[in-house]
């Protein structure tokens, strides 16, 4: 009796332990190797002694001219797109939400670029904004648009070719919180709406002070995981620019992949991780407290 | 009457701006796939063309049969459906375990793997290389796979867990009443019962695998292994201004997705809003 006890109490750690088992081998594992590795001037040949440094490398990184900017590129980048996909998912689903045909037409065109390979689409951006008057950007914007007077080498500036990496930012993620939010408008009750237009309330009123309101979880929750996403931004910066010209366009992200792959230096590389991982973590549990003190204040 | 004007009005407007925004959206798909379509005399050509002078296939035909893209797509194809299977396998049997039992250690364990949820997947690589190259497991597709797989295993445990809760009990007593051990109560009840969240697991974890970048690149040197995104990405620097190729290519890879979601909307706008995880 009692063996089969103990044999039941078992069962659910049976079920668990092949997942677990791929878990602990590469996330779990990696994540304690590279918090030692980053203690380390690690040397990458087999049989090499490695010499210990302690925090050396994350101080050598406070101190490391590009690292700093590749810091202030992705903050950047997080602002810009983070704020773009925000604003104009939620734009595009209060229109969706509004409008009674051809919902789900709109819906697929707009998602289309979430499920396209970053691969893809950032190699299109590239292309999108070649230097030449034959790019299709600048023949928009000089020979159709008439809104420039000059044709604009976007991507040998580090300026204009965060333009360009922006837009593809935005214009991948839209449809992904265009859903989120759409989901989020068609589960507020439309009671709500009706006793307020009953009322007399504008559409417009109506949005501000009905729908933002209840939405507020939702667009935190958004915000959050745009947040994380925008810091991994690596496969876009790595195709369109390199991190060039002269490093002038580098993301953490790629920075960091070029010095454990280029430079070989895994110690700095994995420090340089923690470090994302760390402000990764701050900002999303600043953001999440900010989510709790606004539903605390609308009670 | 005048009510019914505005509310014609501002519809005027909302589709003027739907529309407006579905082209800023789509131009850049159909440029794509214009450009895929001219010969490499026009791919620079000024004015840019829309419609392609002379349009040609042969962009593509060069594409599937010079530098082992079929070989690059059997690649793709092999690491997809192992991830796959292997995730909605394993996410499922872990969902089951969270959603029906109890256990010393379950909220600790469940919320430690939703962490892993969060993680920036990239900031492991490096440890990651050490330990592929450690097992020599370098240069090998099921290298790609192990670590897919175990990246997808905590959002899909997550959507599967919440699914595998509105289970009723009922149902898993009676079986357990008939003598049906846990592994048929599993296999038997749970799995044919969780297919819709098991097809949004499958689809997120194979659009997951078949995109994949980086991992990629990293641990798969040689030029016969390469997945789709690693071969399109070379491509684009072997042929550098050849972009009808790379285009060609590029819709090549993205058609079985697409098509995918075309065909499975639902589950794809589903699994986003239950996962609300950035792909």
């Amino acid at each position: 009796m009692r063996l089969k006890s103990i044999r039941t109490s078992l069962v659910p750690y049976a079920f668990l332990l092949p997942g677990l088992l791929f878990l602990a081998t590469w996330i779990v594992y990696p994540m304690i190797k590279a918090l030692q590795i980053s203690a380390y001037d690690w040397n990458i040949m087999p049989g090499q002694i490695s010499e210990f440094i302690g925090l050396d490398n994350y101080i050598r990184a406070f101190h490391d001219g590009l690292f700093l900017l590749s810091f202030k590129n992705t903050l950047l980048y997080v602002v810009v797109t983070v704020c773009g996909q925000l604003l104009l998912g939620l734009f595009v689903a209060l229109m969706l939400d509004h409008i009674t045909k051809g919902r789900v037409f709109f819906r697929t065109i707009y998602y289309l670029p979430v499920v396209t390979s970053w691969v893809v689409v950032s190699l299109l951006f590239k292309y999108l904004f070649n230097s030449s008057p034959s790019g299709l950007i600048n023949y928009l914007l000089v020979d159709i648009l008439h809104l420039m007077s000059s044709h604009v080498p976007w991507l040998s500036e580090p300026q204009t070719s965060f333009i360009a990496i922006y837009c593809l930012g935005v214009w991948k993620g839209v449809g992904w919180t265009m859903v989120i939010f759409l989901a989020a408008l068609q589960s507020i009750p439309s009671e709500f709406v009706e006793v307020a237009s009953i009322d007399g309330a504008s559409g417009r009123q109506i949005v501000r002070h009905i729908t933002l309101p209840l939405l507020l979880p939702t667009i935190i929750l958004v915000m959050i995981m745009l947040t994380i996403g925008a810091f991994q931004a690596y496969i876009q910066v790595a195709l369109i620019t390199g991190g060039g010209p002269v490093h002038r366009t580098e993301v953490l992200l790629s920075y960091m992949y070029d010095s454990a792959f280029t430079d070989l230096d895994f110690g700095y590389a994995a420090a340089q991780s923690y470090i994302l991982i760390f402000v990764v973590f701050i900002i999303s549990q600043s953001q999440l407290r900010l989510m709790k003190s606004e539903s605390l204040q609308q009670e | 009457m005048s009510q019914s004007k505005q509310n014609l009005l501002s519809n005027i407007v909302i589709y003027t701006l739907l529309v407006f925004g579905a082209m800023l959206t789509l131009v850049p798909f159909l440029y794509m796939i214009s450009t895929a379509l001219k010969g490499p005399v026009y791919v620079f050509e000024y004015p840019p063309r829309f419609i392609p002078a002379e349009p040609t296939l042969d962009n593509f035909i060069a594409a599937w049969t010079s530098k082992r893209f079929d070989r690059y797509f059997l690649n793709s194809l092999f690491v997809t459906i192992g991830t796959t299977l292997l995730v909605v396998f394993l996410s499922s049997m872990m969902a089951f375990a969270f959603a029906r039992f109890n256990f010393v250690f379950k909220k600790t364990l469940y919320y430690s793997i939703m962490i892993f949820m969060m993680l920036p997947a990239m900031i492991l690589i490096v440890p990651q290389f050490i330990l592929a190259s450690k097992l020599k497991l370098l240069d090998s597709l099921p290298a790609v796979i192990m670590v897919y797989t175990a990246l997808n295993i905590p959002l899909n445990t997550f959507i599967l867990t919440g699914f595998l809760k509105q289970v009723p009990k009922e149902l898993e007593e009676a079986a357990r009443i008939d003598g049906a051990s846990s592994w048929s109560i599993y296999w038997k009840i749970m799995l044919p019962l969780s297919k819709p969240a098991l097809a949004t697991a499958a689809i997120f974890s194979s659009l997951g695998a078949w995109d994949e970048y980086v991992w990629a690149l990293t641990v798969l040197n040689d030029p016969i292994k390469r997945t789709l995104p690693v071969g399109i990405a070379a491509f684009h620097g072997v042929f550098y201004s050849d972009w009808g190729l790379v285009f060609a290519a590029s819709l090549i890879a993205i058609l079985p997705t697409i098509t995918l979601f075309i065909l499975l909307q639902r589950y794809f706008v589903k699994g986003t809003i239950s996962g609300a995880i950035k792909g």
